[in-house]
């Protein structure tokens, strides 16, 4: 009973300061709502609208068909017509195109001849991923009278067949947006507290290490879900982002994964001394949280030490879980490894923050 | 230990013997043997570094002491230091409440984390809210506060629970000497009332007001008793020389032997005198009228707390360069 008494006592208190703490407060809604349109609208993985510049010098009915046919694909935009091969290259050292299309004068020819290439694509290779998209155009582009066979490989893709980057990117930055604020919120709200002297106020007095641990820990745990209900919502109202598995599954991972993320702020804050160094820690944290939890790119196809590591983040967990569920309409059951991984997270973290909080100032 | 008879024990809120705490190789309290009794003022006097801060956050357990043993109330420090957070109450040094809660915000978190009863509650919070005059800040924010209101909002809530035993770490730094005079009425109205109370303070006037005092000296404690215990114990005779030309007297009388210090004060010097000086302000007279310096004249005084000070920490300084 009075254990709960000064529980309440700190949960009040701090959800008091949280409301008047604009900035912080701003944040809960603002980095929800910024991640999301920025992923979701600006980093986008679909390569689309790359500006290009065609040097027709074959100009016949087969070469504009084959320009046609790229221009279908909307994955470029031709922006500038060049006399001749110089052209296109000086066009792509000034950065106005990253693709020239080059279709030489004897284009008709090189096309009864499988053996040579018909046309040149010129590609500005400082982006990977534009150098990516090209190469696919350049397998599926050659049109011809005599090459009009069928492709030999369909490619059926499930569960996004439109491979609409927002529907990968939504589901997970829930786990990017959680990672980021819940480890933050929780490692400088106790690290404020002892830069302002509070904190050695409060353990002068009866409240306990585990007490104050949970008090810390309850506000944000429900501040982690209003974050969740704006990402979902936003998801679903702005990039149409399908929710196939129950939405009672979504919040109960959502739940684990924030108290996971909020047990391990509170370790943070027993390491640190001050909120910068706190800030320091939360993003040495969340960095490869983003880059090896599968999140931006494949976990498969990482090096396996890499894999080790990512496999140590709950980060790589959740993600695996809220795909799952939201994606492919997963049960819980069939993730259970996944919530029991996150679960033990859980309790690890708890367990090594109650043990390093002492209620002194050695 | 089981020597100490129980009269004795009962009577002392706090007794230490050999507290000692070393942070890496710096000793910040060394070997300080502590009696504190009830119901009394008890004051910590030392520069800035003198330990203050150290021992009294281990004699209130937040510090676990290097060596040493510490019984407060009755309890055994640090190994009952939990059972003792009850009792005791402690204002830190900086301002520890929240600044972005209101003052009565501040009380009523402060009163559910010692879990006082609602019932006992609405009786306190009134109670100390009109003892330290908070009634008319009652709903502004703390971080907007004056430095004497935030120190009766401090008090009242190191109070709130009605320890037997208040700790306050320089407690007036950050206020005017109008308001330092009211908060220590207020303290003398607490121990009336059976606290006992441990403060410390650089400000001498403060340590005059306190029943019985230690002063600390870089850990070590130097000197303890009464105020007047240590006037009169002190190691030197104590003369004001009155003359038009200070610093040239202060100057020449700094060269003598007999001299351990001189201190200007207007326009007149205090000056200190080795003990063995029969006579020392007709001494002194002489000396300083045979170098040929003006001279109104020279009067023996009873020695100040700052007097009693100075002479302790300096026999310390000379016998640590004696040994250098």
């Amino acid at each position: 009973m009075k254990s709960l008494q000064r529980i309440f006592a700190i949960v009040v208190k701090e959800l008091r300061q949280l409301s008047r703490d604009r900035l912080t407060f701003g944040m809960i809604v603002g980095i929800p709502a910024l991640q999301l349109l920025l992923f979701g609208f600006a980093i986008n993985m679909d390569v689309r609208h790359l500006s290009a510049g065609v040097a027709d010098l074959s100009n016949t009915a087969n070469s504009r068909q084959v320009i046609m046919d790229m221009v279908q694909t909307q994955v470029l935009d031709i922006k500038h017509q060049a006399a001749d091969v110089y052209e296109l290259e000086s066009l792509m050292r000034q950065g106005k195109i990253v693709v020239g299309i080059y279709i030489p004068p004897d284009y008709e020819r090189r096309l009864q001849q499988p053996e040579r290439s018909a046309l040149h694509l010129l590609v500005d290779g400082t982006d990977p991923v534009v150098q990516g998209a090209v190469v696919g155009i350049a397998n599926s582009g050659r049109t011809s009278p005599f090459n009009d066979r069928p492709p030999t490989m369909e490619i059926r893709t499930y569960y996004n067949p439109e491979r609409r980057s927002p529907v990968n990117t939504v589901p997970g930055l829930i786990g990017v947006i959680l990672t980021m604020t819940m480890t933050l919120f929780t490692a400088v709200a106790i690290v404020r507290e002892r830069e302002r002297g509070n904190l050695e106020l409060l353990i002068t007095t009866p409240v306990r290490s585990v007490e104050l641990m949970l008090a810390k820990v309850l506000p944000y745990v429900f501040i982690g879900l209003i974050q969740v209900t704006l990402v979902l919502v936003l998801g679903v109202l702005l990039f149409d982002v399908p929710l196939r598995g129950e939405l009672i599954d979504v919040y109960r991972v959502c739940l684990v994964f924030i108290i996971a993320n909020l047990a391990l702020g509170l370790v943070f804050s027993t390491v640190v001394q001050t909120q910068f160094q706190a800030m320091q820690l939360t993003f040495f944290f969340l960095l490869p949280s983003i880059l090896m939890s599968g999140f931006m790119f494949p976990f498969d196809g990482m090096p396996k030490p890499a894999q080790w590591i990512a496999e140590m983040l709950p980060m790589t967990h959740f993600i695996r879980l809220i795909r799952g569920v939201v994606l492919r309409g997963a049960t819980l059951s069939e993730l259970s490894n996944e919530v029991a991984i996150l679960a033990g997270f859980v309790v690890v973290a708890m367990t090594i923050a109650v043990l390093r909080f002492n209620k002194t100032l050695d | 230990m089981t020597n100490v008879p129980q009269a004795t024990q009962s009577d002392l809120a706090i007794r230490a013997r050999g507290l000692t705490k070393d942070f890496g190789n710096v000793v910040a309290v060394n070997n300080v043997d502590l009696d504190v009794p009830r119901s009394r003022i008890y004051g910590f006097l030392g520069p800035n570094g003198s330990g203050k801060s150290t021992s009294i956050r281990m004699l209130c357990g937040l510090l676990t002491p290097t060596h040493g043993d510490i019984q407060v109330l009755g309890l055994e420090i640090p190994k009952q230091a939990e059972a003792l957070r009850r009792k005791v109450g402690y204002m830190t040094q900086k301002f520890s409440l929240f600044e972005d809660l209101t003052v009565r915000e501040n009380l009523n978190f402060i009163a559910d984390i010692y879990t006082l009863p609602r019932a006992k509650q609405k009786i306190r919070i009134p109670q100390v809210t009109e003892r330290y005059e908070l009634g008319r800040i009652i709903k502004q924010r703390a971080g907007t506060l004056s430095g004497g209101q935030k120190q009766r909002l401090a008090l009242a809530a190191a109070t709130l629970h009605e320890p037997e035993l208040l700790f306050l770490d320089e407690p007036t730094s950050a206020v005017d000497p109008e308001n330092r005079r009211a908060f220590w009425e207020s303290l003398f109205d607490l121990v009336a009332e059976g606290t006992t109370i441990l403060v410390s303070t650089h400000y001498m006037d403060e340590a005059e007001r306190c029943h019985e005092l230690a002063i600390l000296d870089l850990g070590v404690l130097v000197a303890a008793g009464t105020p007047d215990q240590l006037s009169d114990g002190i190691d030197a005779a104590v003369v004001v020389v009155e003359s038009p030309e200070p610093r040239k007297v202060s100057r020449f009388l700094d060269e003598q032997a007999f001299v351990h210090s001189t201190a200007q004060i207007g326009n007149t010097l205090r000056v200190m005198v080795d003990r063995e000086v029969q006579n020392p302000a007709s001494f002194t007279d002489g000396i300083l009228r045979d170098a040929g310096l003006p001279l109104d004249g020279c009067e023996k005084v009873r020695p100040s707390l700052e007097d009693v000070f100075v002479a302790a920490t300096q026999a310390r300084k000379a016998a640590r360069d004696k040994t250098e």
